[in-house]
């Protein structure tokens, strides 16, 4: 702001490009850091799906020698990290970010710098971990012997994504790949843990006038819990992956049997964290499924108090499910009993949820698009998940299930047919928002059936490959076991789901160039998202909306006739188009929040520190440590006094400068009275 | 109303072949299901041969016959949703539904029913099969990466592998591990157990038939968690007494001068006495490695994954153990073949 000069900006400036790569990589912009959390995780998706077609190929026939059980180790263990840390949660959090202002009707989320910075973290988190790939080492536990070299390939974490102690310490794990696992993990939980609190006050404080939570969208109540459920369950998994390092770094004896340490108590520490850590993985998608049923059914979703209630409920309970996942641990017949009536008891707000999204489609004029299809699908496989759920609930059931394919089975239903199927709905349903265009109806089906086909095939069989004594996490598995011709069906399920991602690929990239121009609002659809032009204009709203009922957009467009039946109100076409023109050419100049350079290197600085943690002995170690928290550390001072915007040399495109506001600040005062603040200085 | 919605495709293919097509798919579902079901493994959870297993069994199958009939009526709603108001030329608007609360109430209070009463049977088992019986047949059970040990202490009897046990009678494994976290299962005769370090964790096993059993290792515990396989022989109980003074006489001597004997020397010049216990012959008394007394008594070795009568697969282990098992704790001596062939010449003469 020219008239509010500090001294201190000559020395710290302002990014002022907001396009080409310097934008990307200095951006604020809550919808440039979505798409970049999105394409990020797309990749690590496609890394994830790698390994899991490794696996695949290594047990498609008995005895295979395909992977050597190093690799295989490896693979499962980075399949299982990579598909929850490194896809599903930031894919997740690529929905939070670009949608959760527009959908609230907000310019920005509270902190958006720290919204930079969590997507940076997560980005060197994720690289830290993979980069094991190339510098982790691994052998034999100790006193054990190797017939041959461990490849690159099996010099990935290997301990499992669940890293159960003591197979996760020093003895039996030799080397440093579960030390690049528990400190990778560390880092990620960092980005998690500062979005959850960004997304909390963000919804909180920044909801457009009107909106009440009870007409906030079910998609951003979901969010609202899931980011409580980050807030409550990451400080957990912290302390134990801090207990873990320890015991592998700096000798202390947390899990170690031998010395009077506890490897149970671990696993009630992952789990106490990685239950909840299921409904994060979830909740989004079925708040994504959420918006979907209703636009393409043309009703308002059935019973919106009952589904918003049976999401807190199940983020609730979903802290005190978690020993079921230790039923055959030892654990008294006490606990048992509990965990077991505790994890039925939660299939009750989930089948809420499921009959609700039936009754909203039930009676509706139902257009299958590819979005729609895939919510239905979500609903379909969700439903088999869950039964297969409850049965693991019945704990001497559990007895035999636990450890077997029948739980991969399971949690595949629920996490692939559920949560992935909940994603690709929505990244088909706001395609037109993001891009402008539309994608290929007909290639988005095809995707949708080749999913359904290769998904039904590849975790199908599981089941009863699991009941029929196939164990978890087993390299090889004996030809008398009769278990061969289901796996290779399996196998080739999962090469199907192969071939849908690349029709999804291709459908993407070539639609978002050369797709028909989708308009404002392709799908006559609810939520206030849809009232901006597409793709959406960098300010979001050209006024900052005023909500007077859940669905506002749809209240604005429909009337209910004496039936009850939605009629569009004359007026609504002219309303489109007025919102559309104010949408571009916003009436008032509107401050956005400033391009920083501070979150990249905040990011940046993390991962020296790990690699000194690991090396620490080594004489490159401390100065690794020394080094990065310099970058950190400096990078928090120039964030600190960095200038709240930068001076523009020439007024071109000013749109963004404002005089200031009556404090003092930056922040524009609306008609309504309401003050848009881009949130940038309260984080300071 | 929109570009991608205006393609007349659902009205191109005729309603009839759509409910054909779904019939047979469903039909084609539950056919392979149920085929697939039966495979009747050596694994098989399905096929229990023992009253805990079978016990366990009729608790999965109710609640798997209720589950099913709860997914036929949601899948079938679903369809039935999509088929019928499915959008079509002409079609009105819906009338704009926000809730229905006696519908919301009846389908909340259903599942509340069926889980309550599920609950009664579960609970009721889960304190059942908690602790033994005092008079149980008490074995320890030790895990080791990869192999399990048991120890019969009221015979004075240590083996490894093969777990024998009298039919009709509960056997009580108290178990514990050397170093991580293993996990019993024998799918026919009970559901699985962890082998914690530190702790002792009690499994029963009942077997109503004799016969061989197969089991495996349930938790991933390091390098060679699939080649840790477990085996249960179950005698009629005169069997197994016969079993048990078997057990507890000396192993076999070789004659002097012979091939076994000559493995007999190879067995205590290297390195396979410090891991090995032998009785009589091995004056350590190491118990690292499996306990070789009776070796040739048992059918299978390795960790249950190599079988005994199988030709070649003795020497080939012997030849060198971490091409086999990975990570293994019996290292490639570098026997000539010679040496392999006299050790395991004595080796399958310790019945």
């Amino acid at each position: 702001m020219a008239t509010t000069a500090s001294p201190a900006r000559t020395i710290f400036r302002r990014p002022a490009s907001t396009t080409g790569l310097w934008g990307w990589l200095t951006t604020a912009d809550h919808k440039k850091i979505g798409i970049m959390y999105g394409y990020t995780a797309f990749v690590f998706f496609l890394l994830g799906g790698i390994e899991a077609l490794l696996l695949r190929v290594q047990l498609a026939v008995p005895e295979n020698t395909f992977l050597s059980a190093a690799e295989y180790n490896a693979m499962f263990t980075m399949h299982g990290t990579t598909m929850i840390f490194l896809f599903v949660m930031p894919a997740s959090a690529a929905f939070f970010n670009y949608l959760l202002p527009l959908m609230i009707g907000a310019r920005d989320v509270a902190y958006p710098r720290m919204n930079a910075v969590s997507f940076w973290i997560f980005l060197f988190g994720g690289l830290f971990l993979y980069s094991s790939f190339f510098f982790g080492t691994t052998d034999a536990p100790i006193g054990g012997n190797l017939a041959e070299e461990v490849g690159r390939l099996g010099s990935l974490p290997n301990g499992g994504w669940f890293g159960y102690a003591p197979n996760s310490g020093a003895r039996f794990s030799t080397g440093t790949v579960m030390d690049y696992w528990a400190i990778g993990l560390q880092i990620l939980g960092v980005a998690s843990l500062i979005s959850a609190i960004n997304f909390i006050v963000t919804i909180f404080n920044m909801r457009a006038k009107g909106m009440t939570m009870l007409r906030m969208p079910v998609f951003v109540w979901m969010t609202f819990v899931v980011a409580f459920l980050l807030l409550f369950s990451l400080p957990i998994i912290a302390v134990a992956l801090f207990m873990i390092t320890f015991d592998r770094q700096f000798g202390t004896l947390f899990f170690d049997a031998t010395a009077g340490g506890d490897p149970i108590l671990w696993q009630h520490f992952f789990w106490l964290f990685g239950h909840p850590e299921v409904y994060i993985l979830i909740l989004p998608a079925m708040g994504i499924v959420s918006e979907v049923l209703p636009t393409f059914s043309r009703k308002p979703l059935f019973g919106y108090p009952a589904v918003v209630f049976a999401g807190a409920a199940i983020g609730f309970m979903g802290f005190g499910v978690w020993a079921h996942h230790m039923f055959s641990s030892g654990v008294t017949p006490i606990t048992q009993a509990a965990f077991g009536l505790s994890t039925m008891a939660i299939a009750i707000p989930t089948g809420i949820k499921i009959f609700n999204w039936l009754g909203t489609i039930w009676g509706g004029r139902i257009k299958l698009n590819t979005p729609m299809l895939f919510a239905i699908g979500f609903v379909a496989m969700f439903v088999i998940g869950g039964l297969s759920g409850v049965t693991h609930s019945i704990v001497p059931a559990d007895w035999q299930q636990t450890d077997t394919y029948y739980i991969v089975a399971h949690f595949h239903y629920v996490l692939f047919g559920g949560a992935i199927f909940g994603l690709f709905s929505g990244m088909y349903y706001w395609f037109p928002k993001l891009t402008g265009r539309m994608y290929n109806e007909r290639l988005g089906k095809l995707h949708f059936w080749v999913f359904f086909v290769g998904f039904n095939l590849t975790f199908g069989p599981m089941h009863w490959l699991g009941l029929n004594g196939m164990v978890r996490r087993t390299w090889v598995y004996a030809e008398e076991a009769g278990l061969g011709p289901w796996n290779m069906a399996v196998t080739v399920g999962a090469f199907i789901i192969a071939l849908g991602v690349l029709i999804f690929m291709f459908n993407w990239s070539w639609s978002r160039r050369r797709g028909p121009v989708a308009g404002m609002d392709p799908w006559d659809a609810r939520t206030l998202e849809w009232t901006i032009p597409s793709p959406s204009p960098e300010h979001n709203f050209g006024v900052a909306p005023v909500v007077t009922a859940l669905d506002d957009f749809w209240a604005k467009k429909y009337d209910s006739d004496h039936e009850g039946r939605a009629v569009r109100r004359s007026s609504a076409d002219a309303m489109i188009a007025e919102m559309e023109q104010t949408g571009l050419n916003p009436p008032a100049p509107i401050h956005l929040p400033a391009p920083s350079y501070y979150p990249i290197l905040v990011g940046a600085g993390i991962p020296f520190v790990g690699y000194g943690i690991i090396y620490h002995t080594s004489p490159f170690g401390i100065p690794l440590i020394v080094i990065g928290m310099l970058v950190i550390v400096g990078s928090f001072i120039g964030w600190g006094v960095e200038p709240l915007e930068e001076v523009h040399d020439d007024h071109d495109d000013d749109h963004d400068e404002l005089p200031p506001s009556a404090d003092g600040r930056a922040g524009e005062s609306n008609a309504d009275g309401t003050v848009e603040t881009d949130g940038d200085e309260e984080d300071a | 109303m929109h570009q991608a919605e205006r393609s007349p495709e659902h009205s191109r293919r005729p309603k009839g072949s759509r409910r054909k097509l779904v019939r047979s798919a469903l039909l084609l579902a539950i056919a392979t299901t149920l085929s697939a079901c039966a495979t009747g493994g050596p694994l098989d959870s399905l096929d229990p041969r023992g009253p805990i297993a079978e016990d366990i069994d009729w608790l999965f199958k109710l609640t798997l016959y209720i589950a099913i009939a709860i997914f036929v009526l949601v899948q079938g709603a679903i369809l039935v949703a999509a088929v019928l108001y499915r959008d079509r030329p002409g079609r009105k608007e819906p009338k704009q539904t926000h809730g229905n609360a006696k519908l919301e109430v009846v389908w909340t209070v259903i599942p509340v029913l069926i889980l309550a009463a599920i609950a009664v049977p579960t609970v009721q088992r889960v304190f059942k099969y908690t602790d033994c019986s005092a008079d149980a047949l008490n074995v320890e059970l030790i895990g080791h990466q990869w192999w399990f040990e048991y120890r019969y202490d009221d015979f004075d009897i240590d083996t490894a592998n093969v777990l024998a046990i009298p039919t009709n009678t509960e056997v009580c494994l108290r178990m514990t591990s050397e170093d991580v976290l293993h996990n019993y299962w024998i799918p026919k005769l009970n559901g699985k157990r962890y082998l914690v370090p530190g702790q002792e964790t009690i499994l029963q096993l009942i077997a109503d038939e004799p016969g061989e059993y197969w089991g495996h290792c349930g938790e991933f515990c390091g390098l060679s968690h699939a080649l840790m396989r477990a085996r249960v022989m179950a005698y009629e109980p005169a069997d197994f007494e016969a079993w048990v003074a078997e057990q507890q006489a000396p192993p076999v001597e070789p004659g002097s001068g012979s091939l076994e004997a000559a493995g007999l020397e190879i067995f205590l010049a290297n390195q396979c006495a410090a891991c090995h216990n032998i009785d009589e012959v091995n004056p350590l008394d190491a118990g690292i490695g499996p306990d070789l007394t009776h070796f040739a008594s048992r059918n299978t070795f390795a960790g249950a994954i190599l079988e005994l009568d199988e030709p070649g697969a003795l020497e080939s282990w012997l030849a060198n153990p971490p091409a086999i098992k990975p990570g293994s704790f019996m290292p490639n001596l570098n026997l000539s073949q010679d040496e392999i062939d006299a050790l395991s010449a004595y080796l399958r003469s310790l019945e």
